[in-house]
């Protein structure tokens, strides 16, 4: 049975229940006149029905998708012949590919071993019992839930408190799914790590001074050492850092400062969608951008000043992320400027201080920890950007903290590790993984360290 | 000061008036330097604009010409000795047939002096080679039109198309640029209005392709499209039922401090994170399709699921209290006060919040780059677990095309992508002034 078929089935069944249980719940309560007879509406009957009939089955479904797949592959390799069935996991994983491919029929390039062909028949008759299976299964339980339902209605059933307690947990179950990212993050990126880093030690990985991932395919290749010293990379990311927060930090201040203290109401309606449009492009196209126009320009400026500027320096993907941070700190800076209250300038102003005098030595100071705070969401936004520096940054680890040479980045190496052929064991894509913790690990203690700053140090006025 | 000054003004004495000379001094330093400060305000408010004035224009300056295609008008003659030399007109064989030779004989006979090998293979080399195929589809859609001869126009190969617009300049031997002949030949053909700027159709009706002259968006479009929709059908509802507990029924504990720390965590990871997760966890573990728009949505979903929370909780709460009041006055119960009374006054809110997220959602790339939607794909998808791309991605890949002609299509592509985005804002603008109530 198709998926959509079963689907559409499924819903019928659980809109049946809906309106067999509104329908008796009325007749129990003798006709539309005696609807008072009952402790909930026969609405609230129906839904309790649908629920009933529809929770238990989608349980199931979501079951089904997170191993079904597994089972069924479990049983296939218990059909493969003796050599395949011996072999490694990664090994294995390839073979059980095949399988796929030619179980789909996709079979392309030839060359598959004649042996798995019974496998893979056997795999597609073990595809779609298990789909009937779950059809089965499904339908009986929505079918199951719905009668039971529809057989417990009596007149004082609670059934809105029933439906209500159900919507409930599910609310909470919605409102835990961020805790749930968080976890799948946490453990996704560490065990892979872990892995990782018991091929490489954790020691060489923070603290080596080379980076060159590509490892051998061949012992006797050259060049190809396969080391894993991560410190390039974060000088990389923290030398373009610099350069966007140089860029974006006095620019997006100036610009919330006068925003907020100079500029007039009908200047103020017009600039600030127009800066907040600059937040609203895609990191693409300031990389498209970045590498197609700045990075000439630089390059023939520092050719012009008779400088060497590499033509994926660090300095234009950096500029280019500064100016992309700007309406980010701008806009938060805005906000706590905007909530220092009126009469701290007000007592300024009247003391005979300019206006400029007035920001620098009282609202600025006022607001301070806000725009720390910000700054702070704003570095690590700078650290963990990707499509710039993929795009305008180079790919060379190189340890310096020159501008106008190319560097690299953690985000960078990510991608480059990661994009492409792979497979899943070498210490090439898992490195990709540690880097992803680190970078996990330094924008969580920077967003922390963040809201602890605009907590712990922010002045009450009120 | 304040007690120093009255007495000052009434009865001048020396220091007094010193103290009043230095202010006075100042002031013309401090005024100075308040036009100097204002002055910063207004340089760093104008870099931004124009800053965003250079990029802007530097993708229309790039890109608009993308919108326009160069196309030669070959008589073309569906030879039935070509193309189905034994004469059964079944579409099988029709669509196993050379079209290439089709093109080939047109160009010969419009160049009737071209004979040696290398020359006739420059000569053909004007024509894409992608125009074999629009033969096949406009013949297999009309197979009336065997035998017959027909006056159409077809692409020209990128180099025609950038020497047209003026991209390349006409020297001529480096490698990819026209040679002599062809220069000539071009010009013969232009001047015989057989060459011309048309617009061009095939980057809004086709998938990507290794040939610039028929690469197109609509593949990247659908592709982006499939994955807003599993986006926005899996994090508007459970975001906004996120965010109606945590607004309404949440108790205040350790707990619902946990969540809410998570949730303002998660909107600063990151995106690349959470590619990582969709690698790892749906592709890896679950055994997802890899380059599927389903695999791309879920991971959006992640992503802009707090966005919309966050959101929704905001218009959940300027809701005033008076209304839920109201409601569980008259008898309501708490849920019923939420769903009948609550939700509806905050849906414009909550819509305004979700369509932000989309366009946000619509602008990412990298961590689609992480579940492998960075691959090749010529087909347009039809269903979301199709290997599809995205459009920023697409953005992305053809910005590392060598060719020239593909500079023009990423920005004309970056156009695409900024007025979906833009017809998104503005929607959210609409959606925000027609229902925005004060309380």
């Amino acid at each position: 049975m198709r998926l959509t078929t079963m689907l559409l089935l499924f819903a019928t069944l659980v809109i049946l229940a809906y309106f067999a249980a509104r329908r008796r719940a009325i007749a129990m309560a003798g006709g539309h006149r005696g609807i008072r007879n009952l402790h909930s509406l026969p609405a609230h009957h129906g839904y309790y029905a649908a629920l009933c009939s529809a929770l238990p089955a989608l349980l199931v479904l979501a079951l089904w998708a997170l191993v079904g797949d597994r089972v069924v592959m479990g049983q296939v390799i218990t059909t493969l012949p003796e050599p395949y069935r011996s072999m490694e996991a990664s090994e294995l994983s390839l073979v059980l590919n095949e399988v796929r491919a030619l179980a789909s029929g996709q079979a392309m390039g030839g060359e598959r071993p004649p042996e798995l062909e019974p496998v893979a028949g056997r795999f597609l008759a073990l595809h779609s019992a298990s789909r009937w299976l779950l059809s089965a299964v499904v339908l009986a339980l929505a079918l199951a839930g719905g009668a039971l339902a529809c057989w417990t209605i009596r007149p004082q059933l609670r059934a809105r408190n029933r439906v209500e307690a159900m919507v409930k947990a599910l609310l909470i179950g919605a409102s835990t799914l961020a805790v749930f990212t968080t976890v799948g993050i946490l453990l996704s990126v560490i065990f892979e790590a872990v892995r990782f880093f018991g091929q490489v030690p954790i020691i060489d990985f923070l603290f080596g001074l080379e980076w060159s991932p590509q490892t051998a395919l061949r012992p006797d290749q050259v060049g190809s050492s396969g080391a894993f010293g991560a410190v390039p990379l974060f000088a990389g990311t923290l030398l373009i850092s610099a350069i966007a927060m140089a860029v974006a930090v006095p620019i997006g201040l100036m610009v919330a400062i006068y925003l907020s203290e100079y500029a007039e109401p009908r200047m103020r309606a017009l600039v600030k969608p127009l800066l907040e449009v600059l937040a609203g492009i895609p990191t693409v196209v300031y990389g498209y951008f970045a590498a197609l126009t700045v990075a000439p320009l630089l390059r023939e400026g520092g050719e012009a000043l008779g400088l060497d500027v590499a033509s994926e320096s660090a300095l234009g993907a950096g500029l280019v992320m500064g100016v992309m941070i700007i309406p980010f700190i701008s806009s938060l800076s805005d906000d706590v400027i905007n909530a220092v209250p009126q009469s701290l300038r007000d007592g300024s102003l009247a003391l005979g201080a300019t206006t400029s005098e007035t920001t620098r030595r009282v609202v600025i100071p006022a607001a301070l920890p806000g725009i720390v705070g910000g700054v702070l969401l704003a570095v690590s936004r700078a650290i963990g950007e990707t499509m710039i520096v993929v795009m305008a940054a180079g790919l060379s680890a190189r340890l310096t903290v020159n501008p106008l040479e190319a560097v690299t980045t953690v985000t960078v190496q990510i991608v480059t590790l990661l994009v492409g052929d792979q497979e899943f064991d070498s210490p090439k894509t898992l490195a990709a993984f540690a880097l992803g913790l680190v970078l996990f690990i330094v924008t969580l203690v920077l967003n922390i360290v963040a809201l602890l700053v605009v907590r712990r140090y922010r002045e009450q006025y009120e | 000061m304040s007690n120093d000054n009255p007495g000052a003004d009434a009865n001048p004495t020396r220091p007094v008036s010193e103290a009043r000379r230095k202010v006075e001094a100042g002031v013309a330093r401090r005024h100075a330097s308040e036009r100097r400060f204002r002055l910063y305000g207004l340089f760093s408010v104008m870099f931004g604009i124009v800053f965003l004035g250079l990029l802007l224009a530097s993708v229309v300056g790039n890109g608009y010409s993308a919108f326009r295609q160069a196309q030669v008008r070959l008589d073309i003659h569906f030879d039935r000795a070509l193309l189905d030399p034994e004469g059964r007109a079944e579409p099988g064989l029709l669509s196993g047939a050379d079209y290439q030779l089709l093109v080939k004989s047109a160009l010969g006979e419009q160049f009737p002096e071209v004979t040696e090998r290398r020359e006739r293979r420059e000569l053909n080399g004007l024509v894409s080679p992608m125009a074999a195929y629009e033969l096949r589809d406009l013949l297999l859609a009309n197979p009336s039109l065997l035998g017959t001869r027909q006056s159409l126009w077809l692409p020209a190969d990128d180099f025609v198309d950038m020497l047209l617009k003026g991209h390349v300049g006409r020297g001529a031997g480096v490698s990819g640029r026209p040679g002599g002949a062809q220069l000539a030949w071009v010009d013969r053909l232009k001047a015989e209005g057989r060459l011309e700027l048309h617009f061009n159709r095939a980057f809004f009706v086709s998938g990507d392709s290794r040939e610039p002259e028929m690469a197109g968006v609509w593949g990247a479009t659908k592709g982006s499209f499939f994955m807003l929709l599993v986006t926005l059908l899996l994090s508007f509802p459970l975001g906004v039922a996120a965010a109606i507990y945590l607004e309404e029924f949440a108790p205040r504990n350790r707990w619902t401090d946990f969540i809410e720390v998570n949730i303002n965590n998660l909107a600063a990871v990151p995106s690349i994170v959470f590619g990582l997760l969709g690698l790892a966890v749906f592709i890896n573990v679950l055994g997802l399709p890899r380059s599927a728009p389903v695999v791309g949505g879920l991971v959006l979903t992640l992503m802009t699921l707090p966005v919309i929370i966050i959101a929704a909780r905001a218009a959940i709460k300027s809701v005033p209290p008076s209304v839920r009041e109201a409601a569980l006055g008259i008898g309501a119960s708490p849920m019923q006060t939420v769903f009948h009374h609550v939700l509806p006054l905050a849906l414009p809110g909550m819509l305004t919040g979700a369509i932000i997220g989309m366009a946000r959602a619509l602008g990412e790339s990298a961590p689609l780059l992480m579940v492998g939607m960075v691959a090749f794909v010529a087909d347009v998808p039809g269903t979301p677990l199709d290997p599809s791309t995205a459009l920023p991605v697409q953005i992305y890949l053809w910005a590392d095309s060598p060719e020239r002609a593909f500079i023009e299509r990423t920005s004309a592509a970056i156009m695409v992508l900024l007025a979906f985005l833009l017809v998104m804002n503005l929607a959210a603008v609409w959606l925000r002034r027609r229902f925005e109530r004060r309380w």
